[in-house]
């Protein structure tokens, strides 16, 4: 074993370990670390471009006094608050279905309802763009249908435009949630269901009192992934919404925001890293939480 | 099972809602293919029937669209960040499974916990990095902060505990050093994981696009993803054209997604257990 002696004090160094991670730890360190720590800094400076000087609080007092602050960090919780539950509770239903090896044609199901993971998040959101246009193919089935009576404006109205947002990224990401609790499925005894089902045990009552619960961690796994996903929505609001943040603001998300007021407006740096600060302390709370939810299972 | 009015209203539930999911998930597929060969004014329209306009709107695009250029740029990204994350991750992935050192374990969750950075709180930082180093417009700039992935590493790690450790300590009987056990045993061992982790470093590459958004400011080095993006925000966009540029936006990802799919899923599947 290739261990090098060092100093004689009887303390090994194990150079081949170091030297395999370290590529991937340095590129880390100066690439996610350092850039983490220098955006900390830069939360305390204030100035135009380049021309810094430090702040103190400055930045964060602006925060509370920035309307278009306020309604970014709103509209990123009415999607995670909206979205996530709905689409974690299709992946879990879908799943669950699909898990049956009775169903006819699963292996299609599975393949198509996992597609949309595939695409990029430009080109999708430039096909829901056109598909949700005033005069587009879902205003026009929804109207030929006779479910509603004039067209819904999809990307100029506040609600709607949210709700469009909510749409996309739903198509997007259940498949994707899917396929984390079909891997869970198989490994939970099949005969758990059986007997259940011999039972008499309804499948509205074996999902929730069998599945759920034998799924908790992957559960907790995925919501903590979706959380930070949405928390950190760019793509799909950029790109539905022609980069401005939807008709008054009404999509603008957290990401966007700070992509405004650095690479749009007057760039500010020092009031950019304190917006994008305020990702990193949700995100903070967030895994806490999920980390004391999975201590107290445990228990 | 009998066919009890219960068992079969059962059954036309659950069909019909796995089949309207399905039909959910692939109608924008459709649509895009469809919308391929229609006028941009029969797609608004809504018209979902083959037309006649798909060498029109593939000649649109080519005259609006250095189709060479941007497809090259974009492989130029992807397999550059595919290949060196593969190379980097794969070795960290080993390198912690065989490493001696007591602070092991503290590296490893340290690094975990980068997964929990945003990248909106990194991009200013590493756009004034890139800066500093003549970077901007470059693909280097697009690849290098991707290169270093804490997930791919944690993917490797967790594989590698299925790698025998008796084909190690043979290998180390027989002579070989530590590199040489990594490229002539390890590699080969394990191809489904490196299949697996292709797949997924291969998409996100490809699919990336706030940081390029960032980084790429000239035409000369945009890729597909920004040309799209540009193309379908125009005052008037020529949907027949943005079609076509979205069927080849997602081609490449869609065929390795097909050629692969055992591996993909049991990538996804591998990276939970």
């Amino acid at each position: 074993m290739a261990l090098a002696r060092r100093g004689g004090i009887g303390r090994y160094y194990d150079v081949n370990g170091w030297l395999f991670v370290a590529p991937a730890l340095g590129l880390i360190g100066l690439f996610m670390v350092y850039p983490i720590f220098w955006s900390l800094w830069m939360s305390f400076q204030a100035g135009r471009g380049m021309m810094m000087k430090f702040a103190g609080f400055a930045n964060i007092i602006r925060l509370w006094n920035d309307p278009v602050f306020i309604k970014a960090l709103t509209n990123t919780m009415t999607y995670f608050i909206v979205q996530v539950p709905i689409m974690i509770m299709l992946a879990l239903i879908l799943a669950s279905i699909l898990n049956n090896p009775r169903l006819v044609g699963r292996a299609f199901f599975r393949t198509a309802i996992f597609l949309p993971c595939v695409t990029s998040l430009v080109a999708y959101a430039v096909l829901f763009k056109g598909m949700f246009a005033l005069d587009g193919i879902v205003n026009s089935t929804l109207q030929a249908l006779g479910i509603i009576a004039s067209p819904i404006p999809w990307q100029t109205h506040p609600f709607w435009a949210k709700a469009l947002v909510i749409i996309a990224i739903t198509w997007r990401w259940t498949g994707y949630n899917m396929i984390f609790y079909l891997a869970a499925l198989q490994n939970i005894d099949r005969s758990i269901y059986e007997v259940a089902r011999i039972d008499g045990v309804p499948a509205w009552a074996r999902f929730t009192h069998i599945t759920i619960p034998l799924l908790k961690p992957v559960i907790l796994f995925t919501t903590v992934i979706s959380t930070i996903g949405t928390l950190q929505l760019f793509d799909e609001v950029y790109n539905l919404t022609e980069g401005k943040g939807g008709p008054s603001n009404a999509t603008l998300t957290l990401s966007l925001y700070i992509y405004n007021l650095t690479f749009r407006f007057m760039p500010n740096f020092g009031y950019a890293a304190t917006v994008s600060y305020v990702i990193v302390v949700f995100v903070a709370i967030l895994a806490f939480l999920q980390f004391f939810l999975a201590r107290e299972r445990d228990k | 099972m009998r066919a009890s009015p219960a068992n079969i209203a059962s059954a036309v539930l659950t069909y019909g809602f796995v089949g309207l999911m399905a039909f959910l998930s692939v109608f924008p597929f459709i649509w895009m293919a469809l919308g391929a060969t229609n006028s941009s004014i029969d797609i608004i329209k809504g018209k979902l029937a083959p037309g006649e306009a798909l060498a029109t709107n593939i000649a649109n695009f080519f005259t609006l669209v250095n189709v060479p250029l941007v497809f090259w740029n974009s492989a130029k990204v992807t397999i550059f960040a595919t290949v060196l994350t593969l190379a980097v991750s794969s070795l960290a992935g080993y390198g912690f499974e065989i490493f001696r050192s007591r602070h092991r374990e503290r590296l490893y969750r340290a690094m975990l916990l980068t997964l929990m950075i945003p990248f909106a709180a990194l991009m200013i930082p590493l756009f004034i990095m890139m800066g500093k180093m003549g970077l901007i417009n470059t693909h280097i700039a697009v690849v290098l902060p991707t290169i270093g992935s804490a997930f791919i590493v944690f993917y490797f790690r967790q594989s590698t505990k299925a790698f025998p450790s008796e084909l190690r300590d043979a290998a180390k009987v027989d002579g070989l050093k530590e590199w040489q056990i990594f490229f002539y045993i390890y590699v080969p061992v394990m191809r489904s994981t490196y299949a697996a982790a292709f797949i997924i470093v291969f998409m996100t590459a490809w699919n990336n696009y706030l940081w390029p958004l960032i980084v790429l400011q000239s035409n000369e080095t945009k890729t597909i993803t920004l040309v799209i993006s540009s193309l379908a925000s125009a005052y008037y966009p020529d949907y027949g054209v943005v079609m076509v540029g979205t069927i080849l936006a997602t081609l490449p990802t869609l065929a390795v997604f097909f050629f692969m799919q055992r591996q993909f899923v049991q990538g996804m599947l591998g990276s939970i257990k």
